[in-house]
């Protein structure tokens, strides 16, 4: 015989009083989520354990370190060349303008950073501006998708495919491009570069007035991002906040006009300042960034020394044999050159001792380079001082107040990568 | 220069704790005696000099040499510009430094991978645990001892390594205070190289 | 006169009518539909969205949309370096891919470990999941990706579904 059971039907009063009380019962409690490692929105692997109460953020917790490969310790087993393609995957967004901060840090330790040939300079600042012009597209592109205007995100990618084409015909490589090396360039830049960048500009300006137009004023945009995570003068220099970040908030400093290095002195161009902090104004930094860089290319392609197609045959790297490698002719034919030739790729670019700090203007901030050397070929000690691994430390006291849904946002606004922050 | 006159200045209120101010390629660096006291100067940098920013702390691995870390801090005022270095020295008996995160917070991730990489404790500071290693990592690995193939772990369900094979590969220096020449492989005879480490490419051409 | 281009089959003679095996349609089907999930881990994850995006179109090959949730894709592309913090969340998400899947390896680092022999990188992503293909280059050009999910395709249109299966005894499909 089949058991009987009681059901007890009660009225609809009852049934909401009991619901209400087991609502009161969780009343309180708050939820721990964790925004893994691996999630669409968090720009690389970034893993947030958030508390939430609700749906706002009560305690938030950035655990960084799923992308730490070693790179400070494999850069004491290698000589200062070999480690150049280490440099391209720190910020892989902006390869070329991590290859010139590093160049320049040992250029620095060797005493020779202020010394390069002028039309080195240019095209290291050219290359830089490039990557930042680059870097500032995807972060704006992914920014873009994350809060769900996906068509921005294909409009900055095609306009990145234009600088792949440039950047492949000066150096070989899409991305990775390890083009700089200590005392100047892999090679000199092929005739129609200059022509190029010149192309790209007229084109960029447009695509970048579409974009302008599709976020800036648009309401949804500014409703999202104004007023969200406002990072105050004080609390931007606190945090050791750099690049757009640190200007976002209104801190007047930016490394290429308060330490001028290679030939931004001799160019002309503003720097972009916020005004209250808030994601909106980060945003806005980055969009007039693009345009200064924009401006700075401008001057570069008509200033550049040797012209575009270099018929006075400028030097684009330090004539020094004991700094870099000679060329191949005299090489196999003379002695010196062969010793020297031996010595650079073996033993590598001789430094004396001692230690040197630079930092370089990167898109994502302030990226330096702390060498310390006892002499030789490679480095003793080689910090990496990673913008993004600073900017990060934030998180913490920005996102707790913040909807749940304003993560993607202020993930965005601040414009980290992975790569670099982890080394 | 005004960061020379700065450090001067750090001099004049430290006396003995600092030694003369250096100059090198244009960075003037300050050497402290004593790393107690590692606090103090930095609040007087900030509070009295201005330098508001900071932009580094470092750690170095002197092997060989007692005392074994250097700790080294780069300092700015954002207002003009001026850059500093401070370092001090902390013995491997000790490792232990007093935190600066009162000072600038954002010492607080610096402190945390410094701690994380090569093992040296701040003291006061709220949360010191690894950052870029899992917890329960049980080595530090930017120390001069522990070798760049790394050694075996295990933690279970979470996370494990193993020994990264080095055959062929890149040459790997030995950990030793001295220059790069004197770390080099070709230095290396068959008897110092490591054990469960091979490199065939020794010196005179003789494979292990 | 008009000249007519013959496409293998005379819709005058065969009347509309295609014949071919259960398991090849099916793997027809699915060998156009491969949805990836991206582990875009570092450098190759930006070309990996290069390849995702208008330039050169993955969705043109099928992989219309990059599904973020491992439940709903097939194909999962590791592009980046694996740490070995990183493995165990590989690993996992791997094991809540349903079957049939396929694992592509994209670039250096995720073959064997790349240019970073060190003690926190996984030296190759075949050490923890299964791989199909591998894709040299650092990172690899989108059109090697493409080529790789190709590759893929090509395996998939092998693969026996129904063979073997009890589908193909109730349908009386298997070979006695």
């Amino acid at each position: 015989m089949a058991e009987v059971q009681d059901i007890e039907i009660r009225d609809s009063a009852a049934r909401s009083a009991a619901a209400a009380e087991e609502l009161q019962d969780a009343h309180g409690e708050k939820m721990v989520l964790n925004m893994g490692p691996s999630h669409p929105a968090t720009h690389g692997v970034l893993r947030i354990v958030l508390e939430l109460d609700g749906e706002v953020i009560t305690k938030a917790d950035p655990d960084v370190g799923y992308l730490h490969r070693g790179d400070e310790k494999i850069a004491e087993n290698m000589t200062y060349t070999q480690f150049i393609p280490y440099t391209d995957r720190l910020d892989y967004l902006a390869p070329l303008a991590n290859n010139v901060a590093y160049a320049l840090a040992v250029e620095k330790l060797l005493g020779i950073h202020d010394k390069l040939p002028p039309r080195c300079q240019y095209i290291r600042v050219m290359c830089a501006e490039l990557a930042r012009i680059s870097s500032h597209l995807l972060g704006l592109g992914a920014f873009a998708m994350d809060t769900g205007a996906v068509t921005v995100f294909l409009l900055t990618f095609t306009e990145r495919e234009k600088i792949y084409n440039i950047a492949e015909a000066a150096s070989g490589a899409r991305l990775t491009n390890s083009y700089t090396r200590i005392g100047g360039l892999m090679r000199d830049v092929p005739p129609n570069w200059v022509d190029m960048i010149r192309v790209f500009l007229k084109e960029f300006a447009v695509a970048l007035e579409e974009a302008n137009t599709l976020l800036t004023r648009n309401r949804i945009w500014v409703d999202r991002l104004r007023d969200l995570a406002v990072v105050s003068k004080e609390m931007a220099i606190d945090y050791g906040l750099s690049g757009p970040n640190l200007r976002g908030s209104g801190v007047n400093f930016d490394l290429r006009k308060n330490q001028p290095y290679l030939c931004y002195k001799d160019l002309d161009f503003d720097v972009a300042l916020g005004s209250v902090g808030d994601c909106y104004d980060r945003y806005l930094v980055r969009m007039e960034e693009m345009k200064q860089s924009m401006r700075i290319l401008e001057q570069c392609c008509n200033k550049i020394p040797g012209g575009a197609e270099n018929k006075s045959h400028e030097p684009v790297s330090i004539q020094d044999g004991k700094i870099t490698l000679p060329s191949k002719q005299k090489v196999l034919s003379s002695m010196e050159e062969l010793i020297h030739q031996f010595m650079l790729v073996t033993e590598g670019v001789n430094c004396p001792p001692g230690e040197t700090y630079f930092g370089h203007e990167n898109p994502k901030g302030e990226l330096g380079f702390y060498i310390n050397s006892k002499g030789g070929g490679t480095p003793y000690r080689l910090k990496i001082r990673a913008p993004s691994f600073i900017n990060l430390s934030i998180l913490g006291e920005l996102l707790p107040g913040c909807m749940i849904s304003d993560v993607p946002v202020v993930l965005g606004s601040l414009d980290f990568v992975m790569g670099e922050s982890d080394r | 220069m005004s960061a020379l006159e700065s450090a001067n200045k750090i001099k004049a209120k430290f006396g003995d704790l600092i030694a003369e101010p250096t100059e090198f390629r244009g960075e003037i660096t300050l050497t402290l005696a004593d790393p107690e006291k590692i606090f103090d100067v930095c609040q007087f940098a900030k509070r009295s000099l201005g330098f508001d920013y900071l932009v580094d702390i470092c750690s170095v691995d002197n092997y060989g040499e007692d005392p074994r870390w250097t700790v080294v801090y780069h300092l700015r005022a954002i207002g003009n510009g001026d850059e500093i270095r401070l370092k001090t020295d902390v013995s491997e008996e000790k490792s232990e430094l007093p935190s600066v995160l009162p000072i600038w917070r954002t010492a607080n991730w610096h402190e945390r991978e410094v701690y994380d990489l090569m093992g040296i404790r701040f003291s006061g500071h709220p949360d010191l645990r690894r950052i870029l290693m899992w917890e329960g990592y049980p080595y530090h690995p930017l120390r001069k001892d522990f070798p760049l193939a790394g050694k075996p772990t295990d933690l279970p369900g979470v996370a494990f390594t193993k020994v990264t094979p080095m055959e062929g590969g890149p040459f790997v220096t030995l950990p030793s205070s001295g220059d790069s020449i004197a770390r080099e492989p070709r230095v290396r005879t068959p008897e110092d190289a490591e054990p469960g480490v091979s490199d065939k490419r020794l010196v005179g051409g003789k494979l292990k | 006169m008009q000249s007519q281009t013959e496409y293998g089959y005379n819709s005058k003679i065969e009347g509309d009518v295609v014949l071919t095996t259960v398991d090849a349609a099916l793997a027809w089907f699915r060998k156009n539909s491969v949805w990836p999930m991206p582990m875009g881990l570092a450098c190759c994850g930006i070309e990996l969205m290069a390849v995702g995006a208008s330039r050169f179109d993955i969705s043109r090959f099928g992989s219309e949309v990059m599904r973020f949730s491992p439940r709903q894709s097939d194909c999962m592309i590791v592009a980046g370096t694996v740490t070995y913090k990183m493995a165990a969340c590989v690993k996992r998400i791997w094991d809540q891919m349903p079957e049939p899947k396929w694992c592509i390896a994209m670039g250096a680092c995720a073959s064997t470990g790349g240019m970073y022999r060190s003690y926190a990188t996984l030296q190759g992503v075949d050490n923890i999941i299964p791989v199909d293909v591998y894709v040299a280059g650092c990172p690899p050009r989108p059109e090697a990706v493409l080529d790789a999910l190709i590759k893929i395709q090509n395996k998939i249109s092998t693969q026996p579904i129904l063979q073997g299966t009890v589908a193909a005894k109730l349908l009386n499909l298997q070979e006695k």
